[in-house]
């Protein structure tokens, strides 16, 4: 029954996605890469309308965890629903509990999975098997999709199976290389839906479902009598199950045409030496094996598709009897295990049959062990024949590794990477861009375009930044007329496109590109000037592989066309026009269609800018004569500074250039520890304009460095004679002030850490006299003064900080005279929450300890190569660490235990040495305050003189006080992290560490959405507002976190926004710090996920405030103990209507726009939302409610 | 008493038209004005630069930060669908004419041929009975001179006026060199009525911020006299209507606009001032008066002032300036 389905071409998440839409009722979701976009799929396609086969729309529903979705996802099943979740990773793990119940209850569902690694050593986003193969013990059957074709037919596979066989599925596939690639794909209709699922089989699970109408007991306790028994009855569903999956894919190859195996065999028939495994890695293999063997080779694969339950039978009966060697490869690590999980069901299988005479090979076969492609390592051919001919060794390596330089343990093996199986009738695509630049966009619509309009067949497949602020994108495109197997990055690239003329200075951008290639660069320069401007490794590279350059200069064209800095479309035109993939004008007719389809409804003048911009490409596009010689001397700068410490610049730097894959294991650290003070190696040179200091206008506020989120505007104070060696371009005034009486002032920017945000700018309150325009700081071009700048700024970073114990901590000038140990992270240009983190740096950084949730702050603070976390001249600073999302609060409280505890031993050890120490001195220890710089400078220098003083003291109780000995100074334990934490997944957690009373300092960075994964909801966000998952506007307020936190009494709770009140902001810090109890301050952080101008985000702050969207207020219970009243609001009344705010972010905007009804109706209820609660504030600062509860 | 006037072929039953203006930002105070008197309102102006502005700013922010970091490769959900335009604006138009008995009168602001234009016809679609296209322009290129300036202002009012079949009035600004002749060319062009004229946000100095800022000024009583010279110039001389604004606060002020010529005048400052009820009171002003004076319908009083009409058309030209300096003296 084949039809004329439509070829769509779509990543691998939509794909499930879009099965899984069509065939659940109920939808329980959360947000984690990378399988995030299932959710929102799902989530769009109801606020849509879409309805699934039955005719009905889905309910999507987010909830506060994966434990809360999988537990949703429970009971909507025991209700009788069709229902189903999507996760990986972490939030796998948080579902075993349910999983356990679910397949213990034989309910049918099948939650699908973007496999992730599991973190370790280190958090990871990207694929691997470490969570799939963490539940294969909750007895669910676990279905492989390899391609992302695959990923559509296993959804429908797994769905019409779990109906039939009662044993809920896991479908998985790989994070990433899966999920996020793109391909074209035959989509399956509702027709072979219909045929794969059978009614009477929903209605069975129906009728199996709790109803009051016939009530069942379930989920009973049962004891030691009959548990063991009732826990065997499933065993026939088990033994049933691998068959029903057969008979599904029999029922699917007739509906569909397309022909699966739960244990698919491609290769020579003859095989001796096969390789088995699962997951995107198998089409590597699949290709490298029909080269192979096209080769002469007698090789193949054996692709896992139900990997449990795992059928003995069917396995056994795959393989061909030719063979002798076995290679079993697994995309996971147990460490301590005699094996791997496949490997182990490998040689389990073969043993029992040996052992029942069931072996089906006329000799027990060789079986090999290899772990590939953790957390999402590149899995080529090159590696793939590596394995084959370890094979063919007398004394092959077992339990190897391949696609790493495994130099401690020996594991890895060696492989030829410039062996490729890449074809020359396949077009092989690399373009290097900015993620401001639309690159990405614009290959993603070639793919469709290609894959839509053509017979071809498409994949894309993207390399992302891990920093948010200039990050630049790789673009992987293959294009050829047979579908595509090869699931690894292009480095044997037929076209490569530039487009950004500063990669050339950074990347070597032609290091895949082939002999004849052809090379598209975005260059200022035109065709007969170009030559001489190209760095030596590339004239170089051109001349020896011959490579054909073409230049345009695509920002020209842009702003003639009036697309402002919009490059995607002109550089896509230009790769239309010469890769040859298309007939040029074809290609320019389906570009033209896909604007028309893209833009139509955004506008027609949209779509006229993109016409024009199209027309005047090719106009504008030329071929470069060649020279035959190199004429240049440039050569890429380092982009690592030469002056880090060795093994900084040796592993870090290598990791900063883009060459970590080259780190051999030894490089790395054991147990995932790594030096701070990272982030000021890198020299990223990402702003095109950086802000430059006029000395005369200033008033020497200090706003500016307050602001800073990248810390690269910075002040210091200091005393004239330090300005001898100064370079002449360096800038210094009187300070005004009476703390630093005729020392000299100096505002310094680092020229190439800034990232262009000009926040700094947008606060500076002062003006020039005679131009009003001109402030104390404005953005001036960085190319001219990058390196008059850099010798201000190394000789400014050499002038002595100024002594802690003088600075007026609590005013906002003072304050920023110390030095933040959060410097140049790779948050967003102009991100919202980095001030806030940088100034608990400032302030208490020497003496930190952080516990960090997971989000954009654990990414922008220790996402590699480098970390933003600081030390200070005497190296101190804030030691940090991330555990995991929901657990942050007790995480950090477990620090603050010990710190304690350690505290209290540490006391106790000076007690009982007394005598051996000294009297003044073990007092002084004892009774030291602590409460200012002062009090723990002197404190400190007690403890130094402690230490001397044990060295001579010959006891154990000596050295342990030695060890404890630094506890003796005062800890400031800080456990910081974004809404989704404190308000959802961590909530429960924070709840209770806040009751506990225990001396922790909570700050969440308030950016009332998910920020880290895309913008997703949460109990933070307001009403009104569009999200992911609250497609149509959020319908409820936003929680009240600080109100809660109140309700206890003894929690000192503050709201603060740093772009309204920056004064309460750092009195809140302080005071919050000082609390000896429990401290929440919630911080609003303005964030590019709300759709905003960035470099207006404290304005956009103040407005929230004005409009009473986000009261300030500070809850200080140590005022109750002096009787006053502990609620103190600190902001005015509302003064304006809340639209004034909301007009001024697109998540608000973007509701009137896709639904006007509602965004009133909603938008009424808001308003009351800011009433109701600005009137119970009010109420709680003139009643002194709070003082009673004390 | 009839007060009833003809204004863009429209039959209105008395000269007071609320002009655009906040009052007709919700459905409850347009219908105020038609419970207080007014005959016809003109909404408030969409403005080329929202139209714009508006898609591109959503595309902009609805696309910026996307694809760049793998764990978020946008921000916002895919709305399929939403409105690229203001169209809240034709939904508001579309229930003010379910709504009202009165004309709505749609009011579009802008000076460049563009895609915003499309939106005359929406308006049209919308139900509008006419609309009223308000350009201004600040023309401060030391390099633009006065033809290529009106030459765009008629380029703009023909390709509005060609893309819809409702009559279409234009505000104009009265800082022409000849305002006769640009009345004349926009006459000949078939637009349908002239709105004299256009009072203009004028920038201001706040001394605070050292920023410039807008800020709308309400009109006084003595802007009446600009518009008033020119109605009363122009009556009878081309076939478009003529609407009086600026300055118009009280009876005194409608009935000597409806003297020198105008078809209806429109109230902006003074409803914004006193509520909308100040129809009410100005309209029986008006009727006392004619009755007082004699005058049995606005027709008859339609330009019996204007410079045609009067005894001394020359108070209307300069040597009127000449006049004023002796009655100073």
């Amino acid at each position: 029954m084949k039809q004329n389905r439509k070829m769509v071409t779509i990543d691998g998440n939509e794909a499930a996605a879009y099965v899984a839409h069509k065939t659940n009722e109920v939808i329980a979701i959360y947000p984690i890469t990378p399988s995030s976009p299932m959710g929102e799929w799902s989530d769009e396609w109801s606020a849509l309308g879409k309805k699934n086969l039955w005719g009905t729309i889905p309910q999507v529903v987010e909830m506060q965890s994966e434990g809360g979705a999988s537990g949703a996802v429970h009971g909507a099943l025991q209700a009788g629903a069709l229902s189903t979740t999507f996760t990986s990773a972490q939030g796998l793990l948080l579902m075993i509990p349910n999983m356990f119940k679910i397949a213990g209850e034989l309910t049918p569902t099948v939650f699908h999975i973007a496999a992730r690694t599991v973190a370790t050593h280190a958090l990871s986003i990207f694929g691997e098997h470490s969570d799939v193969m963490a539940v294969r013990s909750t007895g669910w059957a676990m279905l492989s999709s390899n391609s992302l074709q695959e990923i559509m037919d296993f959804a429908l596979i797994s769905q019409a199976a779990t109906l039939e066989s009662r044993i809920p599925f896991i479908h998985f596939f790989d994070g990433f290389r899966s999920s996020h690639e793109v391909m074209k794909m035959e989509q399956l209709t509702d027709e072979d839906m219909r045929a794969m699922l059978s009614d009477e089989l929903i209605r069975e699970h129906r009728s199996r479902a709790m109803s009051p109408d016939r009530p069942v007991l379930r989920g009973t306790a049962q004891n030691p009598d009959v548990y063991f028994q009732a826990r065997e009855t499933v065993n026939p569903y088990y033994d049933a199950c691998p068959a029903i999956v057969e008979k599904a894919m029999r029922k699917f190859e007739q509906v569909v045409g397309r022909k699966y195996e739960l244990f698919q065999y491609f290769g020579a028939p003859d095989a001796d030496r096969i390789i088995i495994m699962m997951g995107s890695g198998a089409e590597a293999a699949h290709e490298t094996v029909e080269y192979l063997n096209a080769k002469g080779e007698k090789i193949g694969i054996l692709k896992v598709r139900l990997y449990r339950p795992f059928s003995a039978e069917h396995f056994l009966n795959a393989i061909p009897k030719s063979v002798k060697q076995i290679t079993v490869l697994d995309r996971t690590k147990e460490p301590g295990s005699t094996g791997e999980p496949l490997y182990q069901d490998v040689v389990t299988t073969f043993s029992e049959a040996f052992i029942n005479n069931k072996m089906p090979l006329p000799a027990y076969p060789k079986i090999l062990s290899g772990r590939y492609g953790l957390s999402s390592k590149e899995f080529t051919p090159a590696m793939v024949k590596a394995v084959y001919d370890e094979m063919k060794k007398s004394q092959p390596k077992n339990h190897f590794t391949v696609g790493i330089n495994d130099d401690v343990t020996k594991t890895s093996l060696d492989y030829d990477p410039t062996f490729t199986t890449e074809s020359d009738d396949v077009v092989r695509a690399l373009f290097f861009g900015l993620g401001a630049d639309g690159t990405v966009s614009a290959n993603k619509n070639s793919i469709k375009i290609i894959g839509e309009d053509t017979d071809f067949y498409a994949q894309g497949y993207f390399v992302y930044d891990s920093k948010k602020s200039g990050s630049t994108t790789i673009s992987h495109l293959r294009f050829g007329p047979r579908p595509i197997h090869s699931t690894y990055l292009i480095d044997k690239a037929s076209f490569v496109a530039c487009h950004q003329w500063f990669f050339l200075e950074k990347y070597d951008v032609l290091k895949s590109a082939i002999p004849g290639s052809t090379f598209l660069l975005n260059s200022l320069f035109g065709p007969d000037e170009v030559w001489d401007k190209l760095p030596k490794h590339i004239q170089q590279q051109i001349l020896e592989k011959k490579i054909k350059l073409f230049v345009i200069d695509a920002y020209k064209v842009a702003r003639q066309t009036d697309m402002g800095n919009r490059i995607n479309t002109i550089m896509q035109t230009c790769f239309f026009a010469i890769s040859g993939v298309l007939p040029k004008d074809e290609a320019i007719k389906a570009i033209k269609y896909s604007i028309e389809k893209t833009y139509g409804k955004k506008g027609s003048d949209i779509v006229q800018q993109n016409y024009k911009a199209v027309d005047q490409t090719l106009a504008n596009l030329f071929e470069v004569k060649i020279p035959n010689k190199i004429t240049s001397n440039f050569e890429m700068p380092p982009t690592f500074s030469p002056d880090a410490p060795e093994y900084v610049k040796n592993v870090l730097g290598k990791i900063f250039a883009g060459n970590g894959d080259e780190l051999p294991v030894s490089a790395m650290p054991k147990d995932g520890t790594f030096p701070t003070a990272t982030a000021q190696w890198e020299k990223r040179n990402i702003a095109l304009e950086i802000p430059v200091w006029e000395p005369e206008i200033c008033i020497q506020c200090n706003k500016c460095v307050m602001v800073c989120p990248h810390a690269a505007i910075r002040t210091k104070v200091y005393e004239p004679i330090l300005l001898t060696n100064a370079p002449s371009t360096f800038k210094s005034i009187d300070f005004k002030g009476a703390e630093y009486k005729g020392w000299k002032y100096t505002i310094q920017i680092a020229p190439e850490d800034c990232t262009e945000c000009s926040l700094c700018v947008d606060v500076c309150p002062a003006k020039s006299k005679s131009e009003a325009r001109v402030k104390a700081i404005n953005m001036k071009p960085q190319p001219p003064i990058r390196e008059s700048e850099r010798a201000n700024y190394d000789f400014f970073l050499n002038i002595p900080d100024v002594d802690r114990r003088t600075a007026k901590i609590d005013t906002i000038k003072g304050s920023q005279f110390l030095r933040p140990l959060f410097e140049y992270s790779g948050a967003c240009a102009g991100c919202g929450e980095t001030p806030y983190v940088k100034l608990v740096t400032q302030l208490f950084g020497d003496r930190a300890i952080i516990a960090n949730a997971t989000g954009c702050s654990s990414i922008y603070g220790g996402n590699l190569p480098t970390t933003p976390y600081a030390v200070d001249q005497n190296g101190r600073g804030p030691t940090w660490s991330n555990s995991l999302f929901e657990d942050n609060a007790e995480f950090g409280l477990g620090m603050r235990l010990t710190v304690d505890k350690h505290t209290e031993m540490a006391r106790e050890l000076v007690e009982n040495l007394k005598g051996q120490i000294g009297e003044p001195l073990a007092g002084e220890l004892l009774n030291a305050v602590q409460n200012d710089e002062a009090d723990i400078y002197e404190q400190r220098e007690r403890v130094k003189i402690l230490k001397d003083k044990l060295k001579s003291i010959n006891s154990p109780e000596a050295q342990s006080l030695n060890s404890l000995a630094d506890n003796l100074v005062k800890r400031s334990v800080w456990i910081i992290g974004g809404d989704g934490w404190a308000y959802d997944i961590g909530y429960g957690g924070l709840d209770h560490v806040i009751a506990s009373g225990k001396n922790i300092n909570i700050l969440v960075l308030d950016t009332e959405v998910y920020s880290n994964t895309g913008g997703q909801m949460s109990k933070a966000t307001s009403r009104s507002a569009i999200a992911k998952f609250a497609a149509n506007g959020k319908p409820t307020a936003k929680k009240d976190l600080g109100l809660l936190a109140m309700g206890y009494g003894n929690v000192y709770v503050a709201t603060v926004a740093m772009g309204s009140n920056d004064l309460q902001t750092l009195r809140a810090f302080i005071e919050a710090e000082a609390y000896n109890g429990p401290s929440i301050i919630i911080a609003y952080s303005h964030c590019i996920a709300h759709g905003i101008n960035m470099a207006r985000g404290m304005q956009n702050q103040k407005l929230a405030v004005d409009t009473g969207y986000f009261p300030l207020y500070r809850y200080n219970p140590m005022l109750a103990v002096d009787g006053k009243n502990p609620f103190k609001l600190d902001s005015k009344a509302p003064s304006k209507p809340l639209k004034e705010f909301t007009d001024l972010e697109t998540r608000f905007k973007m509701l009137e726009k896709s639904y006007p009804q509602r965004a009133k109706e909603l938008s009424v209820l808001a308003q009351g939302d800011v009433n109701a609660r600005w009137k119970m504030y009010e109420h709680l600062a003139s009643s002194g409610d709070g003082a009673e509860k004390k | 008493m009839d007060l009833k006037t003809t204004y863009l072929g429209l039959k209105l039953k008395n000269p007071i038209v609320p002009s655009a203006s906040p009052l007709s930002y919700s459905l409850d105070s347009m219908k105020q004005l038609e419970d207080a008197g007014a005959s016809a309102i003109v909404m408030y102006s969409l403005f080329e630069e929202q139209i714009a502005h508006e898609r591109s700013e959503l595309l902009h922010y609805l696309s910026h930060g996307t694809e760049s970091y793998a764990e978020a490769l946008s921000y916002f959900p895919d709305v399929q669908q939403y409105n690229t335009g203001p169209e809240e604006y034709l939904e508001h138009i579309h229930k003010a004419k379910k709504s009202l008995e009165i004309p709505v009168i749609g009011s579009l602001n802008g000076v460049s041929v563009g895609g915003w234009i499309e939106y005359a016809k929406k308006i049209q679609d919308a139900g509008a009975d006419a609309l009223e296209l308000n350009m201004y322009y600040i023309p401060t290129s030391l390099d633009v001179s006065a033809t290529e300036l009106e030459n765009k202002y008629l380029e703009v009012a023909k390709t509005v006026k060609n893309s819809v079949t409702i009559p279409v009035a234009i505000k104009m600004s009265a800082f022409f060199t000849s305002v006769a002749n640009i009345a004349k060319k926009f006459d000949n062009l078939g637009i349908n009525g002239l709105v004299l004229f256009n009072r203009f946000y004028q920038p201001d100095i706040d001394l605070e911020a050292l920023e410039i800022q807008p800020n709308v000024i309400l009109s006084t009583p003595q802007a009446l006299r600009l518009p008033m010279r020119w109605i009363a110039i122009l009556h009878g001389r081309i076939r478009a209507s003529l609407a009086a604004s600026s300055g118009i606060h009280k009876s005194e002020d409608v009935i000597k606009m409806l003297l020198a010529g105008s078809d209806v005048t429109m109230m902006c400052s003074a409803l914004l001032k006193y509520g909308p009820d100040h129809i009410k009171k100005t309209l029986a002003d008006v009727e006392q008066w004619m009755k007082d004076n004699e005058y049995i319908s606005v027709q008859q009083m339609k330009g019996s002032m204007s410079q045609k009409s009067v005894a001394d058309p020359a108070a209307f030209e300069r040597a009127n300036y000449m006049k004023s300096l002796y009655s100073y003296k």
